[in-house]
């Protein structure tokens, strides 16, 4: 939480929505043979903002980036990046990507990779900026070969800013980390939505979107199936989780009103509902030895599975 | 509203980046790249130099067609390490970026696409000339070759000129291989096509009939303007080879932009 007050303070949320919107998708369909990848898929990104796709693997996650960047075309609709052809070059200088990329050339340096990218760009970042912001000082005469896969997605993000872009797309960008280089990296995201970046992010980490994003769209087979701030996907589901210990049988929990849904827990039970209180107090009221309750928000992640499920 | 998105959306007005630098950089770190891959540059360049000094140095004392068989060697090994430098790092190089994802990350950015493959082109052209160099001085001062510096300097700029059309066949080969496969590959082409064109074993020795097959393999048109100079040459002008390697060019490009086509469509 202490994250999206961060977020918050930067800008009001009423500024934001006056700056527009820098890309979107309209109505896109995109299938690979049999598979559809995407299906009448409407998405856009505006001024400022950090959004986040999210969904599991499969999902079309990738693909939606690689519309945005050019790098795929829709079989049907629409996409357009600060009102121009994604793919074109002019569009590219304003664009930085870090996208899953299977082998990166091993045999140069760290610096040497951002040499080159930066040179692409009409107004890099100085090198040292971009290595102090992916963290890179000490490693900048490596060979990229030699680097830990933590270190790996620090070059590619290295390489996605080094052009000081006003758009950024960042797909799955800390797979592979471990908590530390995650947590490090998401400084770093902060940091960039700070100075007015957008941000387009993708995951499969629902802690990474609640964390990070200003909004949320929810992508399963190739549609959107929600879309919101964190918080207001996470109301869409039965409001709150009641963990405690007590004698009382899931299937008494189950017939009082109010519950939606009742799951072991090892010694306790979790409780799905929509009226907490209420729930409670008949709680209270049948088991005098009730202990250790629990109440809790449902996580985006129930959202997500309920929300999954139903366009199952 | 609209000022702000005006702002926003601009991107007309922006400097734009010194597209010669890119190219620069682009041809600069592919070298860089190539050359701190010993599999890559020590085999490339080893392998025809072994060759020179064994059976140019160590047992060439007779003639070949009335010239010193280190300086008919010149012209066959040149060519042979000429199409090892261009064949194995375009196409190989190709293949690995363009299915392990590395061209999308540079497809994503602002790169000039063609500036890929110009880098590709520079760095055959520099491994070419390093190679035919490192020959010239193993003959020269081991193998008695003395030839007159502006032969010397035509035998150069032929054989380095005469990797272009090994460069482009490596695209080709390159868009329709996959990495793991791709160096196979290239040894299905580059070894036959050699002994076929009398890289190995000077052409007048070779059965008749791979004489015949020659005529339609690169190798042999260019190792025949290499000879052409200094001599050896199986007659004929030199026009009608380099008509023959500048089709086989446009031939292998065509295939590799059926090859780029292709991975669009599969892509996106």
């Amino acid at each position: 939480m202490a994250t999206l007050q961060v977020l918050g303070s930067r800008q009001t949320p009423a500024a934001r929505t006056n700056q527009g919107c820098v890309a979107h998708i309209d109505g896109a369909s995109k299938s690979y043979g049999p598979v559809q990848a995407l299906v009448d898929f409407n998405f856009e990104v505006r001024a400022g903002e950090l959004v986040a796709l999210l969904g599991p693997n499969g999902a079309g996650k990738t693909t939606a980036i690689k519309l945005l960047l050019g790098l795929a075309i829709p079989s049907r609709g629409k996409v357009s990046v600060f009102e121009g052809d994604p793919a074109s070059t002019v569009t590219h200088t304003r664009v930085g990507a870090m996208l899953q990329v299977g082998r990166v050339p091993e045999t140069l340096k760290v610096w040497e990779h951002i040499d080159l990218f930066s040179s692409y760009y009409p107004n890099p970042l100085p090198l040292a900026e971009t290595l102090a912001i992916a963290g890179l000082e000490d490693l900048r005469n490596r060979k990229f070969g030699v680097l830990s896969s933590g270190q790996k997605q620090r070059v590619l993000f290295a390489l996605a800013i080094c052009g000081n872009p006003d758009l950024l797309f960042l797909d799955e960008p800390t797979v592979g980390l471990d908590v530390e280089a995650r947590h490090l990296l998401w400084d770093e995201i902060r940091k960039l939505v700070a100075r007015g970046k957008t941000v387009v992010l993708t995951t499969h980490y629902l802690e990474e979107a609640d964390a990070l994003a200003d909004r949320v769209g929810v992508i399963n087979k190739g549609t959107i199936i929600a879309e919101g701030t964190p918080a207001e996907i996470k109301s869409r589901t039965a409001g709150k989780k009641i963990r405690c210990i007590t004698q009382l049988s899931p299937a008494v929990i189950k017939e009082m009103p109010g519950v939606s849904g009742v799951q072991q827990d090892r010694g306790a039970v979790v409780i799905h509902t929509s009226s907490a209180e209420e729930v409670l107090r008949g709680l209270l009221r049948l088991d005098s030895e009730i202990s250790g309750i629990e109440v809790s928000s449902a996580g985006l992640e129930e959202a997500f599975l309920e929300l999954t499920r139903e366009s199952n | 509203m609209a000022t702000a998105s005006t702002a926003i959306n601009s991107a007309t007005n922006l400097p734009q980046p010194n597209v010669l630098r890119i190219y620069y950089k682009e041809a600069k770190y592919e070298f860089l790249k190539s050359l701190r891959y010993p599999m890559y540059s020590v085999s490339t360049m080893l392998f025809p130099v072994m060759f020179y000094v064994l059976f140019g140095l160590v047992m060439g004392k007779q003639m070949i067609g009335g010239i010193r068989t280190t300086v008919y060697l010149l012209a066959a090994y040149g060519t042979f390490g000429v199409m090892g430098a261009s064949l194995f790092a375009t196409a190989a190089g190709l293949a690995s970026e363009r299915r392990l994802g590395w061209l999308q990350v540079k497809r994503a950015s602002p790169m000039p696409p063609f500036a890929y493959f110009v880098a590709k082109a520079v760095m055959s052209l520099i491994f070419s000339g390093i190679v035919v160099l490192l020959l010239f001085l193993l003959g020269i001062l081991f193998g008695g070759v003395q030839l007159p510096a502006i032969t010397l300097a035509k035998l150069w700029l032929t054989l380095v000129a005469g990797s272009l059309p090994f460069f482009a066949m490596g695209l080709a080969i390159g868009y329709f291989a996959e990495p793991t496969s791709a160096p196979a590959v290239i040894n299905i082409f580059y070894l036959p096509m050699s002994f076929c064109s009398g890289l190995w074993m000077p052409f007048i020795f070779l059965p008749k009939f791979i004489q015949k097959i020659a005529l339609f393999l690169p190798p042999y048109h260019l190792s025949q303007l290499a000879l052409n100079l200094i001599g050896a040459g199986q007659g004929g002008p030199s026009s009608g080879h380099w008509q023959a390697l500048a089709g086989f060019t446009l031939l292998c490009l065509g295939v590799a932009r059926w090859g780029h086509q292709r991975d669009q469509k599969a892509n996106g």
